[in-house]
Order: structure tokens, then C-alpha cells, then sequence
């Protein structure tokens, strides 16, 4: 059937603002990621000559290097604790009627209402009284309450989208709750636990904002080490980093969307 | 069935210590939700080895007597039995019980071996022990060389099979079946079916069968509970069931019924003639007990104990032909008749004879099969 003039336009059109909102959407690390490769010791754009040497200085400068360790302690950690305590709050409010079910849920949600320099804020004014301004564990606390609520989300709706009956199934086997806890509810709730754990470990490892309350010097993440770096020197070494942070981020949500799409695959099929 | 099979109920058999008393037990057992009462006051004894359907539409608390079997519910009032013992406070995984779910859920992170295998390895039961009941089982459901599959890997049938097979390979005191055929399509579910009461024959096991579909629980059970809106309506074998119902709910509920307007004649012993325009015939006299002689009643008949003649004045009733419905081994014609309460009646006949004989449109008298039918006070 022939189109008329109009749908062709139409369709023209549509296309149009498809590729626009597109590129909208990655302008700003495309425009990075092209100053990352230039020359000169200036974030300029477009650049004249091209060159890998901010790569090299990147890797080699020693604050940014002090930061993606403290980075990878605090999100290793961080995101751990906040996936054993995610869980079993989710557990907890999806399984069990409680006093106070309503509340807990809303406390446990509240950092995504309250703003990340409030909590960092909090979290500064009660190191500094007990002395722990300066220490790991301050930052590990602050950003466990922070990516929580992702957590949780995660779970809980991993544990309500799981069939009873698997479980229902294994207890009338003769499997104590316990039993089925590790042996089916666990196994089956992978998918999920390992995504709330990845979000939670992206979120903490690019977390700024109240990391700059939290961190001193000897704890600095590289967000912060980024910002203190910027503030002194302009040059596309920043960039460069920045190109790095998008590839290793890219790279673990291409792998873990592999890994996770297997799980969901082996979990969703069944229990139709 | 196969040698094998044989073979794989004999070995399990063997293995197992047989219960002395294997019935299951409700004793006024009362469960609400909230404001509504799901089971009010059910009473019901299930004898060992007895195949027990519980049959209703939904809500009606089938799927809740179950689960309250299970303990996956606990019940408000009365008393679970199973084998004798008081079950209320004893936890699901303690009460020996072999349940099959309408999804099958079979343990999709296991393959079909480690799915049958599950409640032996919960029991404790040594490796070398495991390996020969689940072979034995997985041959009683004829599954054998399939142990390695995954459940993805099997269709319907076989998911269903594997799911009987982990049920009872753990020799339960009870099987419980939450309508485990409403997944597999027509022909398969017949074959299923034939195979399952097979089995449930040959180890003897004491089934708790859930349906809302009445043939499938006239053909398999050996007494079939009718439940309606938390009460069991009438408990009866499938041929009392089926030809004489206790009420209003359980004759439209199980199988087609015709409703006729009739008139009670008289009550001659134990029977009570009803009369249908010129023709008598003699109904169970039980649920008309308060009914007046001469009041008007409702005449349900069954639509094969119809008979069209072409004697359209002297006989029950009569009507125009409205349509035939051929069925293959039987027809079924509907015709306009005044007297039913229904505006048609429908008449089941063997042979397409019926078809040239009396073709769309034509008026045909209705004659009864006498004894065959149960009348009710009108509604």
C-alpha cells in the first residue's frame, strides 16, 4: 500500500527526534570523552592534537590512585552490608505483619527523600563527636544508608515476584524453614540479590556529594579526589578518567546484564 | 503400564514401613480471612488408600481445606487428623505429607534427580539409597533416563510427572493434588489422569484431589465432596453424586441438568411421584420432605434420560428443535419447551439419526426415563 506524504513526514520526524534525544542524552560523555584525547594541557573543545598522555598521567597521579582503593573498600563493603541488612529487611516486611511495618518501610526508603549532603552532613557531625571523622568506617556507614533503599527495593521485589510454591513444595518435602531458606529461597533469589548488590556498588562507588562531608584526606574516594583535582588544575586528565569510569561501568552492566539475564531466564520461565 | 513401572511401585513399596492408619481427618474445622469465613464448620473423614476429590467453584474453600491439610494454613476452629494425630500445631515440613502444585513447582535450579531426590535428602536418606528410590520412582512414573533433564527441558506431562514422583517418593501419609490437570491441554489431561489414579491405586496412598472441573472428579474419585461458599454441600460416591443430588447447588453444579416445572403428585414409601404434564415419575422422596402434595417442585433430569418422540401430545412435554450440536459418539439437541425453567431443554441422544429425524424446527415431544431424576422445592 503506498504511504501518503504525510505519514512519510511523519515518520521522518519521529526518527528525527529519536536521534536527537539520543544525542542529547550521551552529548556530555561524548564531548568528555573527545577532550580526554586532547593534547593540550586546557579542557578545550574541539582539540587540535590528539594524544593518550592524560590516560597515562591519569593512572599514574598518586591521589587518584589513593582514591579508586579507598573507593573500592568503602563500595566493597558499603554495598555488602547494605545487601545482608537489605535483605533480610525485605524478608522481614514482605513475609511478616508487624507493628510498625509501615514505618520501618518508610525509614528505610528515606534517603531517597532526604538529600545525599544531609545524610553526609549528619554522618560528619556524629564522627566528629565520637572522634571517627577520619576513619573508614564512618564512610562505609554513610553510604550503606544511602544505597539501602536500592537494595531493598531490589529484594522486595524479587521476593514478591518468587512463587510460594517452591517453597510451599520444599517445606511439604520435609525441609525445615531453614532448609528452604538456603536451599530453594536463596538459590532462586540470586538474580536479585546479585543486581542489588552491583546498583548498590555503582551508586557508592560514583557517590559524591556526601562523601565530601564524610572523607578526610587519607579516606578519600575518587569522586572527591576527582573534585579536589579539579579545583586546582584544568587539564583533560580529568576527562580521561572520566572516559575510564564510563568503560569500567559499561563493562560491568554489560557482563552482569549476561550473567542476570541467564538467572531470569532460569527463574521466570519456571514458574509459569 | 510397563514392567518397569511394576517394578518401580514394588520398590518403592518395599521400601517403606506401611502406615496403620493413613486417614485424614477434619473435625468442624472452621477458617476465616478477615471478614469473610472460608470454611465454616467442615467435617470430613478420608479413609486410607480412599481417593478423595474436593469439587467446587472457586471460593467455595476446597483450595483452603487443603492447604489447611498442608499447613500452610492454620485453621480458626476445629481439628486436622492425619494418621490419627492431632496436626494443628505440627509444621508442614513435619507432617509427612506429598503435595503436588497446579504450576508443578518443580525447583527450577535442580535438574529432575535432584528434584525427586529433595525430600529423601532432607530425611537423611543415604546416597546409594537415594540413587535406587529415585530410580524406582522415576521408573513408576515412567520417566526413567530423564533423571539429568532440567525441568525447562520437559514438556507439561513430564514436568507433571516429575512433580508426582518427588511427591511420593518420600512414601507420604497423604498426597494432596491442587488441580494438577488444569495446565495440560484436553487429550493429555485424559491420559494423565487414567495414569495418575493408576498409580494412586497400585502404592494405595490416601489422595486429597482439588478441582473445580466435575468430570475430572466423577471419573477419578472414589467419593467426591461437593463444596459451595464453605460448607460441604454432599459427600457421596460420583454415582450418588451424580444421580442423586442432595440439593439445588450440587444438581446444576455436577454434570448438565434439565429443570422442569412440575407438581408433587404423591409419595408412595421412599419415593415421590412428580407429575410433568401427563406423565408421572417417581423422584427420591428425601428433599421434598417439607413439601406440600399438589405444590409445584422443579424437576432436574439428566440430559440422557430425556427421550424425544414424535408422540408430541401424549407425553411429558414438548417443544420446537432448536439447534443440534453434534458431539461425535453423541448428539445434543436443544429445544424451546415452555415447561423448562431454563428457556431450553437439552436432550443428549446416541446416533446422528437424531439429526435427520428431527431436523431444526420441527416439534418433537419429551418423554422421561421414570426413576431417573430429583425434584426440589421451587426456588
Amino acid at each position: 500500500m503506498p504511504r501518503s506524504t504525510y505519514q512519510r513526514l511523519l515518520g521522518v520526524i519521529g526518527k528525527l527526534a529519536v536521534v536527537l534525544i539520543l544525542g542529547f542524552l550521551v552529548l556530555p560523555a561524548a564531548v568528555v570523552t573527545i577532550a580526554a584525547f586532547n593534547d593540550k594541557a586546557i579542557l578545550s573543545f574541539p582539540p587540535q592534537a590528539w594524544s593518550w598522555r592524560w590516560f597515562a598521567k591519569a593512572i599514574a597521579y598518586q591521589d587518584f590512585r589513593d582514591g579508586f582503593r579507598n573507593g573500592l573498600i568503602v563500595t566493597a563493603w558499603s554495598s555488602t552490608i547494605a545487601l545482608v541488612v537489605g535483605a533480610m529487611v525485605a524478608f522481614a516486611l514482605q513475609r511478616y505483619q508487624f507493628r510498625f511495618r509501615k514505618m520501618l518501610e518508610a525509614v528505610l526508603l528515606s534517603p531517597l527523600v532526604i538529600p545525599h549532603f544531609t545524610v553526609g552532613l549528619g554522618f560528619l557531625i556524629l564522627a566528629a563527636q565520637i572522634g571517627w571523622n577520619r576513619s573508614y568506617a564512618v564512610v562505609i556507614a554513610c553510604h550503606v544508608v544511602l544505597v539501602l533503599p536500592f537494595v531493598l527495593r531490589s529484594v522486595y521485589v524479587s521476593l514478591r515476584n518468587l512463587d510460594q510454591s517452591y517453597e510451599r513444595a520444599a517445606a511439604s518435602l520435609g525441609a525445615s524453614p531453614l532448609r528452604v531458606l538456603v536451599t530453594i529461597t536463596l538459590p532462586l533469589l540470586i538474580p536479585g540479590l546479585v543486581s542489588g548488590w552491583l546498583f548498590a556498588a555503582m551508586l557508592s562507588f560514583n557517590e559524591f556529594t556526601a562523601s565530601l562531608f564524610v572523607t578526610a584526606q587519607r579516606t578519600q574516594t575518587l569522586p572527591v579526589a576527582m573534585y579536589n583535582y579539579v579545583r586546582e588544575f584544568a587539564d583533560p586528565s580529568m576527562a580521561a578518567l572520566s572516559v575510564m569510569y564510563i568503560a569500567a561501568t559499561a563493562a560491568l552492566i554489560v557482563f552482569a546484564n549476561a550473567f542476570l539475564g541467564l538467572g531470569k531466564v532460569l527463574n521466570i520461565e519456571q514458574s509459569r | 503400564m510397563n514392567k518397569a513401572a511394576d517394578r518401580g511401585a514394588k520398590a518403592l513399596r518395599g521400601s517403606i514401613a506401611p502406615h496403620a492408619e493413613g486417614a485424614v481427618r477434619f473435625d468442624a474445622v472452621t477458617k476465616r480471612f478477615g471478614e469473610t469465613t472460608a470454611l465454616d464448620g467442615v467435617s470430613v473423614s478420608i479413609r486410607q488408600g480412599e481417593f478423595m476429590t474436593l469439587l467446587g467453584p472457586s471460593g467455595c474453600g476446597k483450595t483452603t481445606l487443603l492447604n489447611l491439610a498442608a499447613g500452610f494454613l492454620a485453621p480458626d476452629g476445629g481439628e486436622i487428623l492425619i494418621a490419627g494425630e492431632r496436626m494443628n500445631d505440627v509444621p508442614t515440613y513435619q507432617r509427612e505429607i506429598g503435595m503436588m502444585f497446579q504450576n508443578y513447582a518443580l525447583f527450577p535450579h535442580m535438574n529432575v534427580a535432584g528434584n525427586v531426590a529433595y525430600g529423601l535428602k532432607v530425611r537423611g536418606v543415604s546416597r546409594q539409597e537415594r540413587d535406587r528410590r529415585v530410580e524406582a520412582v522415576l521408573a513408576l512414573v515412567r520417566l526413567t533416563g530423564f533423571a539429568d533433564r532440567t525441568p525447562r527441558q520437559l514438556s507439561g506431562g513430564q514436568q507433571q510427572r516429575v512433580a508426582l514422583a518427588r511427591a511420593l517418593v518420600i512414601n507420604p501419609t497423604v498426597l494432596l493434588l491442587d488441580e494438577p490437570f488444569s495446565a495440560l491441554d484436553k487429550n493429555l489431561r485424559a491420559s494423565m489422569q487414567v495414569e495418575l489414579r493408576e498409580i494412586q491405586r497400585k502404592l494405595n496412598v490416601t489422595t486429597i484431589f482439588v478441582t473445580h472441573d466435575q468430570s475430572e472428579a466423577l471419573s477419578l474419585s472414589d467419593r467426591v465432596a461437593v463444596m459451595s461458599e464453605g460448607r460441604i454441600r454432599q459427600l457421596g460416591t460420583p454415582e450418588e453424586i451424580y444421580r442423586q443430588p442432595c440439593d439445588r447447588f450440587v444438581a446444576s453444579f455436577v454434570g448438565d441438568s434439565n429443570i422442569l416445572r412440575g407438581r408433587l403428585d404423591g409419595i408412595e414409601g421412599t419415593s415421590a411421584v412428580i407429575a410433568v404434564g401427563i406423565a408421572r415419575v417417581k423422584v427420591p422422596r428425601e428433599p421434598l420432605k417439607d413439601v406440600a402434595v399438589s405444590a409445584p417442585v422443579d424437576l432436574f433430569v439428566r440430559p440422557e434420560h430425556l427421550v424425544m418422540t414424535d408422540a408430541v401430545h401424549s407425553c411429558a412435554t414438548g417443544g420446537t428443535v432448536a439447534a443440534h450440536v453434534y458431539q461425535g459418539g453423541y448428539v445434543d439437541t436443544y429445544i424451546e419447551c415452555s415447561d423448562s425453567l431454563r428457556d431450553r431443554l437439552l436432550v443428549r441422544s446416541g446416533g446422528h439419526e437424531t439429526m435427520a429425524r428431527w431436523p431444526v424446527g420441527s416439534l418433537v415431544g419429551i418423554s422421561l426415563t421414570t426413576g431417573e431424576g430429583v425434584a426440589f422445592a421451587q426456588a
